[in-house]
């Protein structure tokens, strides 16, 4: 671990501010992927600006219906405030899918959409990586890529033809998968003032600069995540597949969720995690099952439609096939068709 | 006479545990204390060209750091080098040229005033290497498979007995057959401590002394070991480890972090303390890759006649580690045509190193996953087929078991899990999603006896101390040893006291291969027994004493008591006896030694039939053990609660072996990937069910006069191949490799 200065912010704009003021600054809450990332020498920011201390502890009613999350609530208050059990059950759900209790109660909801890849190679830093390194090359094309992305790493190159991709690291986040599904919102404050961003443009897929993970600009801090009126509390499931029940990343996430009328569905959202470098949608995908009624045959269209131009890279092919069985599985559990267990 | 021992008494150190009393070896603080940082390599072969230190050395509070090009002259053979567990070969020497032998090898080691510092130095360090290629695949390098190097290692890990009878003709012939090949990951240990030397520098003296806090599985291992490399007298040297949080045999080698502190200690004139990061954790010995074949032949009643067992293990380029992984299936089973083989493949990794069942788990894996295929093959219910074959000799060596009650291990586990309800035909089981499968499978493991020595006094004050330099690496040696001791001369377990991991202490060997109760636990009795022949030349000492004509046989201990066997009215009190010593506590000294003479004609293991119930969510891919038993034959059980957590504890492990842990080694780069706790996956409390244990008991003096067998490994032989031939019986899928994650379902 490098030596860093240390500062706790007193309010947004003075945190913004000492952000801007040092290009190596980065602001640190929960701590609890930022840390292990210093310690590995992965990142080396020069100073940190604690901003457990500014006013975005709380969960509150917006005015269209939905649900303001700050961003300093951790993960566990998220998960069992009654209100999100109640209304977002698919986020509560996703959210204990995640991490470890210990970790849960440190890590806060801005926290969680800024975690980095689990990528071994990213993380050690006696390998190559073009996350951690640009133009370092990606050790996991070749490498051993059995959690890596099957989809959203294709590249083309200037003159349209496929390209090596720049990296094949997926988002860990178990808690972005149900944010995506559900279409929540991201506000962030910077030098310029306030604004939001839609989930799905949060975080971003790698192109040629894989060290980039997300819209976010280097003045910008995330206050708080606002979720819309409907969380789908009825018609949903968080399905995980993983390598132990507990304390590991998904090979897989779903989050699913339906609105029905009789069988027929009106509205649908399939997010996946495990997959891509950014929480996995497909509008296209969503839009095959309305209209259409809750059955098997449904889903698998939707599955397909979900994981066409899925590529595999040796270790993580097996992750297509997996993940169009995860959502129709999901998706019929969502539905009641199937049981949960 | 018997009082404490087959008591399930609490652990006598359990209340210093969870007070955080009980230190371990990077928390004794010392004034003045240096801390070290190791600089881990970043290329799997070849040569340092340049190392330079100088930014880091600039750096406030740096006090050094030590490379190839700086370190002091140390010994200069091999053989200053080997421990207690050196394989065949040339130990790898910390720092001891430019050399690159394997990935994560340790090349500098900082030493600062902060461990912060260190840490911060550590990465300021700028090393440029000379690249060359490297082979870390043990699949791809199969073709260079050769035999073991012979040494002492032979004595405890024999090559595979010469061939007999005619296996490819009989197997030929037969009319039903299995062939299957079988891969294992490599594994890394894991224990929650980490590795760590705090080594004590006493100032003033003519030539350095030293007092080193060692994480280990054998102080006197250690003491050998710097003794050797740095030539320093033993009696200025004492290593202590009182404490050990975790070893499964990860501490039965000194590691690096040993010679580093010393290294620094001796050159600083300082305390120096090194703790090794998680990451380094996956920088020396681990459980071997191999690849296994197998191939039973049978009668059509089920009669094994022919059995062929191979393995190839990885092992390093500079040193042959060996372990037993093909001799198991001439032990248990009767045919008369068997191929045992089992050759290694030289890599550029670190030598590997005995981990929980060393080769008995990863042999017993593959031929219980066989036996389980010969069954289906026949038609038969696999735990018929066991009994069918079941046979009381040794078939290596042709020698009866010293005890072997698997047979009553089979009825008493099928009887407690149900088996008998079991339908032959896989997929006959579903719930929801799961198909749910019973699979079953037998363990080995041997019962070994080292000599040890262990030292007893009776105080003054009536109370008894008893010590030995072994080590209690979480299994409850303290406890056992107390009981031991305490029933030995009938004292109660609060009046013993128990010392342990000490140089100061009587010799003891390193703690492993489950011989530590067998090994200390006789030599705890023995120094116990001399006290007590001492007592009774006191007790003849008194006025009148009723003891006169007693002799040894004549007499006993209970009550605080020395008493007549015929007449335990008889009595005199330890206390009146140890008040005639003049003024001295009663102090003995003694050897526990196999009774070679008495073993010689038997076979000694311990035995375990393990039951597994799995359900399988075939779409998925996923896996969850819901329920096992296991039935355990290990000689006398001395502590019932100590032992069934030894047993539990081996049985997770058997889980998390069998589905989840894999140390990933990129063969690109000649890494070991996964290396922390969040990647290298060991079960946590989700993955864990209902875990049920019995013993069966067996009344064994073959082994040792207190029938002690030893635990550590038997809870996990059994249990890999019971969970995959359960997977089989739930979804008809064959896996072979481990560990069954869910691509090898789906």
């Amino acid at each position: 671990m490098n030596s860093f200065t240390y500062i706790r912010a007193d309010s947004v704009e003075h945190a913004v501010n000492e952000r801007v003021a040092e290009t190596g600054a980065r602001f640190i809450a929960g701590g609890t992927n930022l840390l292990d990332l210093m310690k590995e020498t992965v990142e080396h920011p020069s100073r940190l600006i604690d901003i457990t201390r500014l006013p975005m502890t709380s969960i509150t009613e917006t005015v269209d219906g939905g649900l303001r999350l700050g961003a300093l609530v951790t993960n566990a208050d998220t998960a069992y405030d009654k209100r999100v059990q109640e209304r977002y059950p698919l986020l509560s759900q996703a959210i204990l899918a995640g991490a470890s209790p210990q970790l849960r109660n440190m890590a806060t909801n801005g926290g969680n959409l800024m975690q980095r890849t689990r990528c071994y190679y990213f993380y050690d830093v006696a390998t190559p990586c073009n996350k951690r390194e640009p133009g370092s090359g990606c050790s996991a094309i070749n490498g051993f890529n059995r959690i890596h992305a099957i989809l959203g790493t294709q590249l083309l190159s200037q003159d349209g033809m496929p390209a090596e991709p720049q990296c094949i690291a997926t988002h860990p986040s178990d808690m972005c998968v149900a944010l995506a599904a559900i279409g929540a919102v991201v506000r962030v404050t910077g030098n310029y003032g306030e604004r939001t961003i839609p989930f799905a443009d949060f975080h971003r897929l790698p192109g040629n600069t894989p060290h980039i993970d997300n819209s976010l600009a280097s003045d910008e801090l995330i206050t708080a995540i606002d979720l819309p009126q409907n969380g789908f509390p009825k018609n949903h499931m968080y399905l995980k597949l993983r390598d132990r029940a507990s304390y590991a990343f998904a090979l897989v996430s779903v989050a699913a969720a339906l609105e029905l009328e009789g069988d027929t569905i009106t509205d649908a959202r399939i997010a996946l995690g495990g997959v891509a470098h950014k929480p996995w949608r497909k509008p296209e995908a969503e839009a095959l099952l309305v209209g259409k009624p809750v059955s098997g045959e449904s889903f698998q269209a939707a599955a397909d439609a979900l994981l066409a131009g899925a590529q595999g890279y040796g270790a993580n092919t097996f992750k297509i096939e997996l993940a169009k069985r995860a959502i129709v599985r999901a998706l019929g559990q969502a539905a009641k068709l199937e049981p949960t267990e | 006479m018997s009082q404490v021992i087959g008591k399930p008494i609490n652990r006598v150190d359990g209340r210093d545990k969870v007070t955080g009393k009980a230190k371990y070896a990077a928390e004794f603080q010392v004034p003045d204390l240096a801390y070290g940082y190791v600089v881990s390599g970043t290329i799997t072969k070849g040569k340092i060209t340049r190392i330079d230190t100088s930014e880091a050395l600039r750096l406030d509070g740096v006090l050094q750091v030590f490379t190839h090009e700086n370190r002091p002259k140390l010994a200069w053979f091999d053989i200053s080098y080997k421990d207690q567990d050196a394989p065949p070969g040339s130990p790898f020497r910390p720092l001891q040229d430019a050399t690159i032998k394997y990935s994560g090898q340790p090349i500098a080691l900082v030493v600062a005033e902060t461990f912060e510092v260190a840490r911060y130095a550590a990465s300021l360090i700028r090393v440029e290497y000379k690249e060359e290629s490297h082979e870390t695949s043990l699949e791809a390098n199969l073709h260079r498979a050769r035999p073991q190097k012979h040494g002492v290692a032979d004595l405890l890990k024999p090559p595979p007995p010469k061939p007999r009878g005619d296996f490819n003709k009989v197997y030929e012939e037969s009319p039903v057959k299995m062939y299957g090949r079988y891969i294992h990951a490599a594994e890394h240990h894991n224990p929650m401590e980490l590795f760590a030397s705090t080594v004590v520098y006493e100032k003033g003296g003519k030539e350095p002394k030293l007092t080193i806090y060692d994480k280990t599985q054998g102080v006197t291992n250690s003491i050998l070991y710097v003794s050797q490399v740095f030539d320093i007298p033993f009696k200025n040297i004492r290593v202590l480890s009182p404490y050990m949080g975790g070893g499964f045999g990860s501490g039965l080698r000194p590691q690096y972090q040993l010679f580093m502190a010393v290294m620094a200690s001796l050159e600083l004139k300082r305390s120096v303390r090194v703790t090794l990061t998680r990451q380094q954790m996956f920088t020396f010995g681990h459980r071997p890759a191999t690849v296994q074949n197998v191939a039973l032949s049978a009668t059509a009643d089920g009669a094994m006649n022919a059995l062929y067992h191979d393995a190839r293990g990885e092992t390093s380029r500079f040193e042959d580690y060996t372990e037993i992984v093909t001799n198991w299936g001439g032990m248990i089973y009767p045919p008369e045509n068997v191929t045992q083989d089992y050759k290694l493949v030289p890599l550029d990794v670190y030598t590997p190193l005995d981990m929980r069942a060393p080769g008995g788990v990863t042999g017993m894996s593959a031929l219980e996953i066989a036996v389980d295929e010969l069954a289906y093959e026949l038609g038969m219910d696999p735990l018929e087929l066991r009994l069918k074959n079941y046979t009381d000799l040794d078939h290596n060596t042709k020698k009866p078991f010293s005890s072997k009650e698997l047979r009553e291990c089979f009825r008493q586990g099928a009887e407690r899990f149900g088996w008998s309800k079991r339908q032959f035909e896989p997929r006959s089981m579903k719930k929801g999603h799961n198909l749910i499968g019973w699979g079953m499978a037998t363990g080995i493991w041997e019962a070994n006896q080292m000599p040890a020595r262990a030292e007893a006094a009776l105080l003054v004050n009536g109370k008894l101390w008893v010590s030995s330099a072994t080590a209690d690496i979480g299994t409850g040696t303290y406890t056992i040893m107390t009981q031991i001791a305490a029933d030995t001369l009938g004292v109660p377990v609060e009046d013993v006291l128990f010392k342990l991991g000490d140089t100061d202490f009587p010799v003891a060997p390193i703690s492993g291969g489950s011989w530590t109760a067998a090994t200390v636990g006789m030599a705890v009795h023995s120094a116990c027994e001399a006290v007590g022949k001492s007592l009774l030349g006191l007790a003849k000492k008194l006025s009148g004493s009723p003891f006169k004509g007693a002799k040894w046989d004549d007499i006993e201990f209970a009550d605080k008591q020395l008493r007549l066997k015929s007449d335990p009215s008889t009595a005199v009190s330890l206390q009146t006896l140890v008040d005639l010593n003049g003024g001295k506590a009663v102090r003995e000294t003694s050897t526990g030694l196999p009774n070679a003479l008495k073993q010689k004609d038997y076979a000694r293991a311990t035995h375990s039939a393990a039951f597994v119930e799995v359900m399988v969510d075939e779409e998925l891919g996923t896996v969850k053990v819901t329920r096992a038993v296991s039935a355990i034959a290990a000689g006398r059980i001395l502590n019932p609660k100590t032992a069934r957590s030894q047993i539990l504890g081996g049985m997770v492990w058997g889980i998390s072996k069998a589905l989840h842990e894999e140390s990933i080694l990129d063969h690109n780069i000649g890494r070991f990937m996964n290396h922390n706790l969040a990647e290298y996956h060991v079960s946590v409390n989700a993955d864990i069910h209902d875990l049920d244990v019995i013993f069966v008991e067996e009344d064994d003096t073959i082994v040792n006069p207190l029938g002690i067998k030893g635990l550590g490994e038997i809870g996990i032989v059994a249990m890999p191949a019971a969970i995959a031939n359960a997977i089989f019986h739930a979804t008809g899928k064959r896996v072979r490799d481990l560990p069954i994650t869910l691509d090898r379902l789906l």
